[in-house]
Parts: C-alpha cells; structure tokens; sequence
C-alpha cells in the first residue's frame, strides 16, 4: 500500500465515483468532517469493506453516499437505530453513523438516547450546523437562544441541547466536541473515537452560510469560520473558568462552546455482554420448552 | 461474523417435536425454525410473548434479541440486520404498527427482507390492548406512503402461526420485500397442538446473495445472474460498496430524486417484481365450495366461528362453503371472481367495520351479492351470529 | 365428541397452568384435538381469572366455549362470575373453603384442594390438586396423560410436591364421585 500524503490521494482512495458534485453549499462544514474521517480510517489503515455508514435525513446525512463504502441513508432520525441492527447482524463490521443535529438531537433523540446508553458498538459522528439546513433553515432544537431561523422569526426562544453532556451522562464510551475550523485534534479524536468498543460520540460544530449564517447575520463565509474560533474553548479552560473564574469570566463562557473529549472510558460495550451471554446460555441445557418456562414463569 | 442457522442446535433448543403452545410462540418457533437470527422489539399486548419467547430463545441458538427503544427503532434495526446478512424480524400490534409505517415503506424501496408479525387488537387508538381484531388489514396494505405492493399472510390456528412466520420469511427472501404476519389477539393468546416440521420437511428460501464480479454488479435493477426482477442481494461487508438508500434512486443506487423516468422504473419494478407472481403467490384453503350456494370468504380468526356456522348450516342442509385466504395480500382477485360466478352469495365475516370486504367486491365484479358480517369490540362472532346470513334460524 | 372445560380462580392461583396442563394431556399426551384460551387484562391481575379448554376428536372451529361442560372453581368472585352460561348437567367443581357459596340447585363436587396443598407443605399446588380431582370427576382424560402433563409442566425442583398434588386430587376426586 503507497502512503496517501495529500488530499486529492486521500479522496481518489474514499470517495465513490459518480456520485460528484456533492450536494453541499459553499462554506459548508461537511466536507471537512468527511476528509477528517478519511484521514482518520487511512491512518488506521482499516479495510474499507469492513466498514459500513449509516445515516438519517438531512444535509450532514448525505455524506455516506459520497465514500466508496456500504452505506445505509435512512429514515429522519432513524440512522442509530439502524445500525444497531447491522452491528448485531455481524459484529465483525465497523458501523459508523454520519448524523445531523436535527436528525441526532431532534427527531432521532430518543434513539440516540438508548444507543449510548446500550453502549452500543459504533461511532456517531454528529455534525452541528444549528440549523435544519437541508430543507432551508428551520429551528433545530440546537440552535442558539435568540438565533433566526425561518420558523423562529422573532428569534429563538428554547434553550439549545447539549448533545455531549447528554451522551456523556448515559455512560458512553468516548465523548468529544471539536469544530471543523480546527485541525489535527478532531482527526486524532476521530481515530480514537473509532477504535474504541462500545459508544462514541464526536459532535462537529459546522457552519451553515446558507440557512444559518446568513439569516444570523454572520457575515460571509470567512468572517462566518472565524466565529467558530472566537466562540469556541478547550474544553478544561471552560471548566476552570467556570469553577475559580470571576463572574465576569463566567459570564463570558455564556456564548462560548467547550470543545475537547468530555469523556473516554473502557465499559464493555452491548455486544461484548451480548457475547458473554450467549456463552453463558450455550452449555446449558434446557429441560423445558420455551412454552412451559414462559407458563411457569408467569 | 454472521450467523449460521443450526438446524441440530434449533431442534435442541426448540424442545419436543408435538407442543401445546401460544400462537405467538409459534410465531417464535416458526422465525427461529425459518433461520431468523435477530429481533428487534418492544412490548406491546397482545404481542408481547413473541419477545418475551425470542429473548428466552435467539440467545441459545446464538441470534441476538434487542429490546429497542419503541417500535420505530424495532423495525429500523431489523432492517439495518437484514442488511448486515440477518433474517430479522419484529413484532407488534395496531399502535406500534403504525409508527412502523414510514420504516416499512423504507424496506420496500430498498428491497430489504424482514418480517413483521401484526398481532392485532382493537384501534384506532389504544383501543383494547388484550382483544383481538382484524382491523389493519387495510394498514398492512397501504399503511406506508407511496406506490407499494404488500404481502401479507393471516394465520387462523396456532399451527399456522408457525408454519406462515417460515412462509413469510421465504416471501420475504425471494422477493425482498416487507412481509407481514396479520395474525390477531384470539389466534395469538391460543394454545393448540403444533407439530415442528422435521428438517427434511422444511421449505426455506434464503435472499439469492450477490456473487457477480463487483465492477459489473447493479444492486437496484433486474438480477444480472437469475431471470427475476429481484436483484441480487449484496450483503453489507462482501465488498459491493452499495449504496442504500430511501430516495428514488437508479439502478446503481443513486440517488435520482429528479428523474421521472428513473422513478417510475424503480417503482414498477419494486411493485411488478410482486404482481406478475400473483398466481404464485397466493394461497388459499377451499371447503365445501363444490356444491355451495353461499360462501363465507374469510381470513385470519374469523375463519374459525365461520368454519363452525358452515358446518351447523350444512346439518340444516343449507349448501354453505368456505374459501380461506391464507395471504390475503397480494389479493386473489382471480379466485375471488371465480368463486363470485359460481356462487349466488358470498358472506365476508371481520373483525372490523369491513375491510377485506371491498377488495372482494371488487373482484367479484357484480357476479354475485357480497355482504360484509363486521364485528367490532374484542370478540370473534359467535357461530350462531353469522347463521341469519346462511338464512338459518 | 367435544369438551368445554372452564378453570376460574382469582390471579396467581395457576389458572392458566391448569388448562395448560389439561389442554397438554389431551393434544400432545392423547392426540384429541385441543385450544386452550384465558381471559388477559385487568381481570388476569388479581380479580377473577379464567383458562379454558376445549376437547375435541374432530377439528375445533370456534375455539371459545359456548357450552360449559366442566367448571371448575377455586375463589368466589371467579364463580360468581363464570357460572352465568352453565347448563343443568354442567359438571361442577368446586373448593368449598374459597367458594363459601356454591348451593346454586344443581350438584356441585366439593374438593377441599387448598386444604390437601397446605397438608402437602404448600398451597401453591391447590391448582394441581384441582386438576387430578377433575381428572377424576370428569373421566374424560386419561390420568396417566395428566400426570405426564403435569411433570412436564411444573419447574423440575417441584416435581415431587406437585406429583404428590395430583395424586392426592386424583383420590379426592374419587371420594366426591363416591360421596355424590
């Protein structure tokens, strides 16, 4: 195998033939979660029959028909729960979700919720734009208190989620925020996040000129990626402003996203209990049928 | 690694060949005997014991069972193993059916095997969670948006719930499309005799899987290997790289959301690939008609009381007959119009307000009079209230 | 030749295992047809609780009784209940200590089941008990079939107690027969 040094290397390795242009806007954030995730499986060297995407509906949950992969575009919110049934099919498959923040967060909630908790074995890569972008920039249940958007007119006034701290709370296995604007730790997050058994999360801030950015006033598309970096903090600075900062300090972190790994840990993930069950029923030996143990058992 | 049925290890773990069982661990034994190695579920009455049977079992023959969050990530999940190279399947009843809908409409356009058992109960709504109906007849029909051709089986003995959950995975396999076992809380919370099948006995059809040089396979058209419009299956980690998705999309799987043409081949082919096996397909019980004036034309836990009334009509000498349909769906239109030429009434007991009887009427064509016997409210007809329709006292 | 047995108590007395154990001797231990139903829902949590049978030599079409040909009853409020559609010659079994009042004008087979599981060190076996009583009082199933159904039904660390229950049903089923 000849190593990939550049990009245009990179892309004529992953990407599907046929399937350009993408359907993405300029200034948009996916693209560079794609190549950042092409970097990431190059770098583990995986083979990529291996590999199979999965994704919901939406702008971010196209991106599985752009790589030279199996990929599954589902139903709205829909994606994790699909590839639960593909990881269990055959656990030999690496399963990793490309997601928005309306298909993860708003419509797919539920599912994301007891995925991680399950601490099923994938990867969810969720792309934040803070916007329902693909159908023209309705209200997504991420996007910033008193942001525009077509259905909050007037400016928003729901408080966004915060889909890290969530997913950190049920027990998932590895929890990062990055932003695309950001080189070098997302892609080596990203190969953690996919070596990792059990649940990970990364959630990729991403500008949305076109549904988001504009409507919000955010300028063009450069003044627009520089706002990811003013509005952005590792993760720990946040936390140590938050407990020892003045209140100004605090006040400060009011409009400020906390990027960094909220969480890597080592449970088992579902299909690895799943297997020691499976050993555990296998040499014993059942007297009754299913039907008598289910009448007793009742 | 994918799971590999083990006819020995099913027959271990299934227990006795002749069993005193629920309909709806028949339905288990009849997945699991069919080579079903995942099911993604969530209770619901009067279905719930099709889980509960398939946790106690598919860890022991080495499938996996998932209690999914509801019923939308139940059907999700069992397309996602279908594609992973599973036979999966679900379970449900009226209100987890219809959060199925839009999943089921997405494993007809993506040509994904699965099986859904319907164990029916009243709606709409919550309705009577523990009593049986026949009331999503017409769901399983056209619940899903869109253009589709559905299959769907009525089991009306424990017997059947077995031996159909096979048939419905073999529907299922050959012709990757969504089955669904209408089954209903009466055959469901039955307990009759079953016989397991012996091996030899055993008719299983699996998906014909993808074997052709992966530079010429097209995964969305006709197959490139058998003459059949159902393509080759290409099990996600063989190295095809497909791309599936629920959109229009064209013969190599892209999406073509623009294309009139493209839709339209896409889906008369996914509907056609069903219609032009019609004949094939359908399976239907006939008794008594060789002399019958008058025909119960039944289904699912209606057949029961009906069967019963014939014969009590038969001892007063009323010519009375019976056509069973064992798939209801795709509907035996041919069957239906020769029996509405040779009879001078066809009687249609449901469990609803009349559904399976419209389709009926339209086959019949006028050749005869049709009349609908509904029953609503949680309870089969008794077999003496569907004797005024014989014109017996 | 068809049967309709019906087995009512209050939940949690084993209603439904006793037509299961029934519906097995016949079908699978006798070859007769057989289906056994039960009343599901609020009624089956606590309340009065229903299993029943029907057994057949030919093909059963309607699977639910029209026409009771056995009762048998372990609390009040399932008797009171289930005994609206019996006919002169339904056959009646009953636990006079859960069914005080059972003088209804037709005769009814006293069978103190609960009493005979509580010498037996556990009452958890009354529906045993009442399932060798019928066995007997009905004759219609072979006892040898309902004992196999009966082991092959109960959890294997209670077969001992369990086949004691039937044993004792049985003989008490034959002293009512003897003392109607």
């Amino acid at each position: 195998m000849t190593e990939i040094k550049t990009a245009e290397e990179l892309n004529k390795k992953y990407l599907r033939e046929g399937m350009w242009p993408t359907i993405f806007c300029n200034g948009c954030g996916n693209g560079v979660v794609l190549e950042y995730t092409f970097w990431a499986l190059e770098e583990l060297g995986w083979d990529m029959d291996k590999v199979v995407f999965v994704s919901g509906i939406g702008c971010s949950s196209r991106l599985p028909g752009y790589i030279n992969a199996d990929g599954l575009h589902t139903t709205h919110g829909r994606a994790l729960a699909f590839a639960t049934g593909i990881k269990a099919a055959n656990p030999d498959l690496n399963v990793i979700v490309f997601t928005g923040d309306g298909d993860c967060a708003g419509i797919g909630g539920n599912h994301f919720i007891h995925a991680a908790r399950r601490n099923i074995d994938m990867t969810v890569i969720m792309i934040n734009n803070f916007i329902y972008g693909m159908t023209g920039g309705q209200l997504a249940p991420t996007t910033p208190f008193g942001s525009i958007a077509t259905t909050a007119p007037y400016g928003n006034i729901e408080h966004p989620f915060d889909i890290c701290n969530l997913a950190k709370a049920l027990g998932a296995n590895y929890v990062a925020r990055w932003t695309v604007t950001h080189p070098y730790q997302p892609i080596k997050s990203l190969k953690r996040a996919l070596q990792k058994k059990g649940f990970s999360l990364v959630e990729f801030l991403a500008p949305c000129p076109t549904a988001y950015g504009r409507r919000n006033k955010l300028g063009d598309i450069k003044k627009l990626w520089k706002w990811y970096e003013d509005h952005t903090i590792l993760l720990e600075d946040y936390e140590r402003i938050m407990s020892y900062g003045s209140e100004e300090e605090k006040e400060a972190m009011k409009d400020m996203f906390p990027i960094g790994v909220f969480q890597d840990i080592d449970k088992p993930g579902f299909f690895e209990e799943y297997q020691k069950l499976v050993a555990r029923l296998m040499g014993k030996n059942n007297k009754k049928t299913a039907e008598t143990e289910a009448v007793i058992k009742k | 690694m994918r799971y590999k049925r083990d006819p020995k290890k099913i027959r271990e773990v299934l227990g006795d060949k002749v069993q005193f069982v629920l309909g709806d661990m028949a339905c288990v034994y009849g997945g699991i005997l069919a080579g079903c190695s995942f099911f993604g579920g969530y209770p619901i009455t009067p279905a719930s014991e099709i889980a509960e049977g398939m946790a106690r079992l598919l860890p022991r023959v080495g499938g996996t069972y998932i209690q999914m969050e509801d019923e939308i990530g139940s059907i999700a999940a069992v397309i996602g193993a279908s594609w992973g190279g599973a036979k999966a399947m679900t379970a449900t009843s009226g209100p987890g059916f219809s959060l199925m809908m839009e999943n089921y409409g997405f494993a007809v356009m993506t040509e994904t095997p699965c099986v859904i058992v319907n164990i029916q109960r009243t709606g709409p709504s919550t309705g009577q969670p523990t009593l049986g109906a026949q009331g999503d007849m017409m769901q399983a029909r056209w619940g899903t948006h869109g253009d589709f051709e559905a299959i769907a089986l009525a089991p009306s003995n424990v017997q059947e719930c077995l031996d159909f959950t096979i048939e419905a995975f073999n529907l299922s396999e050959k012709y990757r499309n969504p089955v669904c076992v209408m089954a209903d809380g009466e055959i469901g919370h039955l307990r009759e005799r079953i016989t397991i099948p012996d091996e030899k006995d055993l008719k299983i059809i699996n998906r014909v899987e993808a074997t052709i040089d992966k530079e010429k396979f097209i995964p969305f058209g006709v197959s490139q290997t058998r003459k059949s419009k159902v393509p080759d299956f290409p099990v996600f980690g063989t190295g095809y790289h497909t791309y599936v998705t629920g959109l229009t999309h064209n013969e190599k799987g892209f999406p073509a959301t623009d294309k009139q043409k493209d839709h339209e081949k896409l889906v008369k082919r996914i509907t056609s690939k069903i219609s032009d096996d019609i004949d094939k397909i359908v399976k239907v019980e006939e008794t008594h008609l060789d002399d019958a004036d008058i025909a119960f034309v039944t289904y699912g836990a209606s057949a029961r009381p009906a069967e019963t009334a014939m014969e009590l009509a038969r001892k007063k000498g009323v010519k009375v007959g019976m056509l069973r349909l064992k798939i209801v769906w795709p509907f035996p239109e041919k069957v239906i119009y020769k029996l509405g030429k040779k009879v001078d009434k066809i009687i249609v007991p449901e469990m609803n307000l009349g559904q399976i009887v419209h389709p009926v009427k339209e086959a019949v064509s006028g050749n005869c009079e049709v009349v609908s016997a509904p029953k609503i409210g949680g309870e089969m007809h008794l077999p003496h209230e569907l004797l005024p329709y014989l014109g017996v006292k | 030749m068809k049967k309709e047995i019906r087995i009512c108590g209050f939940g949690g007395q084993g209603v439904i295992l006793a037509g299961f154990i029934i519906g097995k001797a016949a079908s699978v231990f006798m070859n007769y047809n057989a289906v056994q139903s039960q009343s599901y829902g609020p009624e089956a949590r606590g309340g009065a609780a229903r299993s029943e049978v029907i057994i057949s030599d030919e093909k059963i079409g309607y699977p639910r009784p029209t026409s009771v040909d056995l009762l048998v009853a372990m609390s009040q409020e399932s008797f009171d209940t289930y005994r609206n559609d019996l006919r002169d010659d339904t056959v009646i079994v009953v636990d006079p200590d859960l069914v005080k009042k059972h003088e209804i004008g037709q005769p009814v087979y006293k069978i103190h089941a609960q009493r005979i599981a509580e010498e037996l060190g556990n009452k958890i076996v009354t529906n045993i008990v009442m399932v060798g009583a019928a066995t007997s009082i009905f004759k219609l199933l072979d006892p040898e079939a309902v004992r196999k159904a009966v082991l092959d039904s109960v959890p294997s660390r209670f077969k001992e107690l369990n086949l004691k229950a039937f044993e004792k049903g049985l003989e008490a089923g034959k002293n009512a027969l003897k003392g109607l």
